[in-house]
């Protein structure tokens, strides 16, 4: 993966296909502590302790012949990268949350990206799930609740092409705006 | 900026078109493989180049779609199109570029661009 906001949009792969219902992504910027930090929390079905251990270290476990995943492994490597790390917390029936923690400065941390572009497709692209988004920049904020724009819409797809273009733009102007000195 | 209430307009011009619709609905699905491989092959600009090129030519009959994982790593991104009464068509290693001329050709010409296709990789 280049972008870090590859590895959230597959993330929050896992949570989908876990059956959430609810999925906040949140990204915190701090500067001044050289820090950038990711979590993505589900209420999807959660993970056994014994799940978790093996996600986290799949080359590890070696017992297993079952095809083990790639997502989480590949996370852990990018943020381990940088000085950082990656920490699981998950209950059976609950939900999952997983975090990444990078060095802002750091010469081999990976660009965010065109997160508008991974959250417009997540948005849209799965009408079930309601999502939170929070992006911190140092003192500025961005939040945007799915629920609001469907209350909006009642009950116009998020597919459609002008709604999605609408998602895109929103996105995209308000994540400039974190960026800009005011 | 962008506001909240601008949805409450577009939820309107939408909901007329969606009226047109119902008549010659003849659904074609784009389906992109969106797993851990697809994503670091680059499935996320080619969904948008689906995305865009199918809105600018105005295609409402057209549903674009993301699924796990179709199959094959190494020929990701993998996109698949359904059209009522055609068998599935699977096309891979795609790029922006190749999405745009998938729509021009196959969605909206209806010839399948045969060197694209997973029979041609193989
Ligand atoms: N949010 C979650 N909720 C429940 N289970 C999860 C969650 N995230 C990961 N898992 C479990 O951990 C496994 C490993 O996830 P990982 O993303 O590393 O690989 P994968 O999704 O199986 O395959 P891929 O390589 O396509 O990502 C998943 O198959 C799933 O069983
Ligand atoms: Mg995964």
């Amino acid at each position: 993966m280049e972008e870090l906001s590859l590895h959230i949009l597959d993330i929050v792969q896992n949570s989908i296909a876990a059956d959430a219902a609810n999925i906040k992504v949140e990204i915190i910027e701090d500067i001044e502590a050289d820090s950038l930090k990711i979590s993505v929390e589900d209420n999807g079905k959660g993970m056994s302790e014994e799940t978790v251990k093996k996600v986290c270290d799949p080359f590890t476990t070696g017992r297993t012949t079952r095809r083990v995943g790639m997502g989480i492994p590949l996370l852990k490597l990018a943020a381990e990268l940088t000085g950082g790390g990656i920490s699981i917390e998950s209950k059976l029936g609950e939900g999952t949350k997983i975090t990444a923690w990078f060095g802002y400065s750091h010469i081999d941390r990976q660009p965010l990206g065109d997160i508008a572009s991974t959250m417009q497709q997540l948005i849209c692209m799965n009408e079930q799930v309601d999502f939170m988004y929070i992006h911190r920049v140092g003192e500025k904020v961005f939040e945007l609740d799915t629920r609001e724009i469907k209350k909006m819409l009642q009950g116009v797809s998020l597919t459609e092409a002008a709604v999605m273009d609408w998602v895109l733009g929103y996105l995209t102007e308000n994540e400039e705006q974190l960026y800009q000195n005011s | 900026m962008k506001s909240l209430a601008e949805l409450q307009e577009i939820r309107n011009r939408t909901l007329n078109n969606i009226t047109l619709r119902k008549e010659g609905a003849d659904e074609i699905r784009v389906v992109v493989g969106m797993a851990t491989c697809g994503i670091a092959a680059g499935a996320r600009p080619v969904m948008s180049a689906f995305v865009e090129e199918i809105a600018k030519r105005n295609l409402s009959n057209v549903t674009v779609a993301q699924t796990g994982c179709i199959g094959v790593c190494r020929l990701e991104p993998i996109v698949e199109i359904m059209m009522p009464g055609e068998e599935k068509v699977t096309y891979v290693k795609m790029t922006p570029e190749k999405a745009k001329r998938v729509v021009a050709e196959h969605i909206v010409n209806k010839q399948i661009v045969s060197e694209y296709t997973i029979g041609a990789a193989n």
